[in-house]
């Protein structure tokens, strides 16, 4: 309880928590290179599929969208606004819904890969938002939004970033389950029902694509301020000279 | 010399777990326009498969209040060529054929005499609007009897006087709340609904529920799945 290390270690491991990825040295024999393998292969690939699904499952949705761009009735219909050509895909409704049909299963499997590995593993704990990390956002946001020092690194993930990867998985469960009250309300009516009803699933399933929208400029924003290694990272699982753990 | 053994190593061990991520460069394939019918297709029958799978007949579609359904003048026409092919109601017949005892023209005044059901359920359409209505007809599983239809048979195929056509597999035909629909808030269908009879099945996606119907054919074989179907929509899209 010192707070000696604080700094510069990850907190002790308690009850379980995360310890951060050992750091190695390549080879072995010398001091050359020192790495730590953050990211396993189903955390990244996952990752990458997830995102390209995500991308192509916006395009499709944007494009089902503008065939009744309304959360009213029908008659009359009000239109709220019509989403550009570019950023649709599919070219037209039925066009739209093979993409988003073909596509929705590879993003259930992906997330559920991930989730799943992530709690059979232990490593949630690493990125989990918990109440004990509501104290820690508001630095970190003063940090990056009025450029305030930044808060001492306690473990792999700092509070707001624990915060923005768990907000994306509560997303994709609110996108897959009012999804499935679109594509099946009868078969899955005490869910059409949680939703609170098949119009209100629609505007969730689109509040939940607002939340991956919201999520996915300020997460790209973050790899091109500082995230470089994190990039290569995400890409090969190792991250040379981690900063969490300079030994 | 060290350090660039060193750093050989380390780019070995990253370079190894870059290659293990190449499976991932499958999806590029979706990029490949030739391709794509081909991919999104099956994409498309996979979710068709789910759907059929998960489908029980004993799952009825929720029914609503009267003061739920909405007015009948605000219960959309989506009909893609205009509201009325000019059916002369009189001559109209059902033709009925396929792998049925009792194959022949049947009049509108014999389907109405099957136990009338009338039930307020959702119709959903595929554009994502969705509007409870009021409808009433005879269940297609009493039109079957009536017709001595062999309910083991796959697919019932229907005709209608606009050159629209449907399909529907046997499962779906048998559900409870599956109509052949005669009526609309209780009165006549209108022209623009679809006069004298159409389809009503609340398990089912809007366009399954063919309007000017005047052919049934019980069959296991398609000609063609549907208007919309063949043109790239779900088949069996059971909600």
């Amino acid at each position: 309880m010192a707070g000696s290390t604080a700094s510069d270690r990850p907190a002790p491991t308690e009850r379980g928590s995360w310890r951060a990825p050992e750091v190695v040295r390549f080879p072995a024999s010398t001091s050359d290179v020192r790495a730590a393998y953050e990211h396993p292969w189903i955390v990244r690939a996952t990752h990458w599929v997830t995102a390209v699904a995500l991308v192509v499952l916006v395009g499709s949705g944007l494009q089902i969208f503008t065939a009744f761009p309304s959360f009213g009735p029908k008659i009359p219909q009000e239109d709220l606004f019509v989403v550009p050509e570019a950023l649709r895909l599919g070219g037209w409704l039925a066009g739209a819904l093979m993409w988003h049909f073909t596509f929705m299963w590879i993003f259930i499997a992906a997330g559920v890969a991930y989730v799943g590995y992530q709690l059979g593993s232990g490593r949630y704990r690493m990125v989990l938002f918990t109440p004990r990390d509501v104290a820690g956002v508001w630095p970190m946001v003063r940090h990056y939004a009025l450029r305030r020092a930044k808060p001492p690194v306690t473990g792999p993930y700092n509070a707001l970033q624990k915060l923005a990867y768990t907000s994306t998985i509560l997303f994709g469960v609110v996108s897959v389950l009012s999804g499935l009250v679109l594509f099946n309300p009868v078969q899955f009516s005490w869910l059409a029902w949680l939703m609170g009803g098949y119009t209100r699933a629609r505007i969730w399933h689109f509040i939940a694509m607002c939340g991956f929208l919201a999520f996915i400029p300020g997460h790209l924003l973050m790899v091109a301020l500082h995230g470089w290694k994190n990039f290569v990272s995400m890409l090969v699982g190792w991250k040379r000279d981690p900063e969490y753990r300079p030994e | 010399m060290e350090s660039r053994r060193g750093s050989s190593s380390y780019g070995k061990v990253t370079r190894r777990e870059l290659i293990k991520l190449a499976p991932i460069a499958a999806l590029g394939a979706f990029a490949v326009p030739a391709l794509q019918p081909a991919l999104l297709g099956s994409g498309l029958a996979f979710t068709d498969w789910a759907a059929a799978r998960w489908f029980r007949r004993t799952h009825l579609a929720p029914t609503f209040a009267h003061s739920e359904v909405v007015a009948p003048e605000r219960f959309p026409f989506n009909s893609y060529a205009g509201h009325d092919p000019g059916i002369d109601l009189e001559a109209w017949r059902l033709r009925v054929d396929g792998l049925v005892a009792n194959p022949g023209a049947y009049t509108l005044e014999q389907i109405r005499a099957l136990p009338r059901v009338r039930q307020n359920t959702r119709h959903v359409c595929v554009e994502g609007w969705d509007v409870i209505g009021s409808f009433g007809g005879a269940r297609i599983s009493d039109v079957l009897a009536l017709v001595g239809a062999d309910t083991s048979a796959r697919y019932l195929a229907f005709t209608c006087a606009d050159e629209y056509y449907e399909s529907l597999d046997m499962a779906t035909a048998l559900h409870p709340q599956s109509l052949a629909c005669y009526e609309m808030y209780e009165s006549p269908l209108e022209r623009g609904h679809g006069a004298p009879l159409r389809l009503s099945l609340p398990t089912k996606i809007g366009y399954k529920s063919a309007k000017y119907l005047t052919t049934l054919t019980v069959t296991n074989v398609l000609q063609g799945r549907g208007y919309w179907e063949d043109q790239g929509y779900g088949w069996f899209y059971g909600l």
